[in-house]
């Protein structure tokens, strides 16, 4: 058999063409359809990275006239008479009706009148109100109080289906941050001493049965989950702690946490264990107890791993839809007491989006808020990122 | 193997065929009314086979979306268009949309079956459901904390009881949004200290209170005959929009039927209540 190689080596062309082509040949010789594969795969791979961007690109673009200060949500309107219509230009009328040049022209005088009419009903709904004439998406109106007519004083209020559209993200931001944290104390806790646990300490039968059965918390739907925080987590967690409202960040946030337990554990668990077993053995030799190698040796060495864990465990959290949207009571207030209710940005995009007319200002808020959501998962993965390698690089002494 | 590809091509010709030739009648538009248009359909199918009806729903503006864009034959919605949707269908087929009233539909207000409240005003209502009132005791109940449970601002019930009951005004901060009747139910079913609003149902732990129109008026229940002689505060009309262009033929025959007493007689079907007599029009 090296006999033939050898031959087909030293014949680069000729009769052998076929099995070159085929990636048959061994050798340093170039393998046409191994390399096509391998480039394949990389397109593959940069498809994955070009959707993503093209994703961000999409919310972005649908997001730009909010961060331009581009839209305008005042709802006031001014109003010229039907019977005044002869006294116009006819310039003047198309841009009082808002019409394009196609449309302008494509309407008769009395589909015209008809327009007037309507642009009056248009007016007549049109609240009368001191903020009419605000224009609520501005910087100012999303971030900072403004009494608002019917409010005793200024406040924080996101009420976007209202007559004057009030856009505040503030209690959204509160929301999401405050369902958030309660997931990670609840879960970064659990899922580490589990863990520890079954990398360090458990028997191999113990390890056996445990990994799969905490990883198996993964194949929850979080539909399903929330479902369960909605009928009987809420109910019992309210016996046991006696607070007011039933549902609210408590409730969601230890949903939410169950939902991260296993995320958190499974890669802590594999940063456990990739530390290598001579540590182990090191400490014990020493006279270590198998809980003081865990702790003290082990835990600090695989500590960029457990942190990336705890960083990964945040972004679900805070992109996690369901669960909130099910059990927090998503109402909006700014309030940092975790048993009162939430509305998150996850679950205002998913409860609003539907009903928004394309292009609207209410539309383009929610695609900000996304905008908003993308950034802060970006931004946290690429800190833990940065944090992971110069720990790494301090840990194997390469200060 | 060839005989059933060409059978299947046959069948899906004929297919085809048909569904050209009889009328297709497309509705979209408001959740609420999703079902009983779908009890229209199901019923007119069965009487005129030629005909075919889809619903779809989606929400009211969505409706209107589809109607101005002309995916729609008729647009289902559970409040008047408003002007800037008659104006997007003034620019797609240069006429308003013709209105028709349909079905009226009554907004009960819930609370927990264990509160003693029975009857509450229009006024306490709107200072429950805009934070102005907090406690029970402040409307005749057991003092403790109300919970305010409200829908999601897309729902077309919510802009109803907004529009209805708060005149506008925006509701309270803390009330909480559930995703739909049944949940909001089951949450006033669930706390003893809640109140909900939302179409007729049943939940269990929850009970429906008596609306007066102010403190001297009788308390009225949102029974049948009190939403269709108008006593009962909190109703509304249901409404199908439809092109004027279309509005004839098939199309017109189907509209006519749902306002014709066979039609409203599924209306009280399915949970909301018939027009008055004097909206109805006599059977052909």
């Amino acid at each position: 058999m090296s006999y033939t190689n050898a031959a087909f080596v030293t014949q680069p062309s000729g009769n052998n063409r076929s099995a070159r082509w085929a990636g048959i040949l061994r050798g340093k010789k170039r393998r046409p359809l191994e390399w096509l594969a391998e480039k394949g795969i990389f397109l593959v791979s940069l498809s994955a990275i070009l959707m993503v961007f093209l994703i961000f690109l999409f919310v972005g673009r649908e997001a730009l006239p909010i961060f331009l200060g581009r839209m305008d949500s005042s709802v006031a309107i001014k109003v010229i008479q039907p019977d005044q219509m002869a006294s116009l230009s006819r310039e003047e009328l198309q841009a009082y009706l808002e019409l394009s040049d196609d449309e302008f022209a494509g309407m008769d005088e009395e589909t015209l009148t008809l327009m007037m009419e309507v642009k009056l009903e248009e007016a007549a709904e049109a609240p009368e109100d001191k903020d009419a004439s605000v224009n609520t998406t501005e910087w100012k109106y999303l971030l900072q109080p403004h009494q608002w007519t019917g409010y005793d004083k200024p406040e924080h209020i996101w009420q976007p289906v209202s007559e004057i559209h009030k856009y505040n993200i503030i209690p959204l931001l509160i929301g999401s941050l405050k369902a958030t944290l309660v997931a990670l104390l609840f879960a970064v806790p659990l899922s580490l001493a589990a863990a520890i646990y079954v990398s360090q300490l458990a028997s191999p039968r113990v390890k056996e049965w445990l990994k799969p059965a905490i990883e198996m918390l993964a194949g929850i739907p979080s539909v399903v989950l929330g479902f369960f925080a909605l009928l009987v987590m809420a109910t019992v967690l309210q016996k046991v702690f006696g607070y007011d409202s039933r549902l609210n960040a408590f409730v969601a946030g230890v949903a939410l946490g169950l939902a991260i337990v296993p995320v958190v554990f499974s890669i802590a668990e594999d940063a456990l264990t990739s530390v290598p077993r001579s540590y182990t053995q090191a400490a014990l030799a020493l006279g270590s107890s198998k809980w003081q190698a865990a702790w003290r040796i082990v835990l600090p060495a695989a500590l960029p791993g457990v942190f990336a864990a705890v960083v990964l465990g945040f972004g679900r959290a805070i992109g996690e839809t369901m669960i909130v949207l099910m059990a927090s009571g998503n109402a909006s207030i700014v309030s940092w007491d975790l048993f009162e209710s939430a509305r998150t940005i996850t679950a205002t995009i998913a409860a609003e989006l539907a009903e928004t007319v394309f292009g609207d200002h209410h539309y383009r808020m929610l695609f900000m808020l996304g905008t908003l959501l993308f950034a802060v998962t970006f931004v946290s993965n690429l800190a833990a990122d940065l944090i992971i390698h110069r720990l790494k690089k301090q840990l194997e002494g390469r200060t | 193997m060839k005989k059933l590809i060409q059978s299947i091509c046959a069948a899906a010709l004929l297919a085809g065929v048909a569904a050209t030739e009889a009328g297709t009648i497309t509705a979209k538009g408001s959740d609420t009314l999703v079902i009983l248009a779908q009890k229209w359909a199901e019923v007119y199918m069965a009487r005129n086979p030629d005909t075919t009806i889809q619903v779809t729903g989606g929400g009211s503006g969505t409706g209107f979306a589809a109607l101005q864009n002309k995916t729609t034959d008729l647009a289902n919605a559970s409040r008047q268009i408003k002007a800037k949707e008659k104006i997007a269908c003034i620019k797609a087929f240069r006429k308003a949309p013709t209105e028709y009233k349909v079905a009226l539909d009554g907004l009960s207000v819930y609370i927990n079956a264990a509160n003693g409240v029975e009857a509450l005003t229009l006024a306490q209502l709107d200072g429950i459901f805009t934070g102005k009132i907090t406690d029970w005791s402040q409307v005749g109940g057991k003092a403790g904390r109300i919970t305010v449970y409200s829908r999601e601002n897309s729902s077309g019930t919510y802009e109803f009881f907004k529009k209805n009951v708060l005149k506008g005004k925006d509701f309270f901060a803390r009330a909480q949004t559930m995703p739909g009747t049944a949940a909001v139910l089951q949450a006033v079913g669930k706390d003893p200290s809640g109140i909900g609003y939302g179409g007729a149902a049943y939940g269990a732990g929850a009970k429906a209170i008596l609306v007066k129109k102010d403190a001297d008026s009788p308390a009225v229940a949102p029974t049948e005959e009190n939403v269709i002689s108008g006593n009962y505060p909190i109703w509304r009309y249901l409404y199908v929009y439809v092109n004027p262009a279309l509005d004839k033929g098939e199309l017109g025959d189907y509209l006519k039927w749902i306002r014709s007493s066979e039609g409203q007689k599924i209306v009280k079907n399915v949970g909301y209540y018939p027009l008055p007599k004097t909206l109805q029009l006599s059977s052909r």
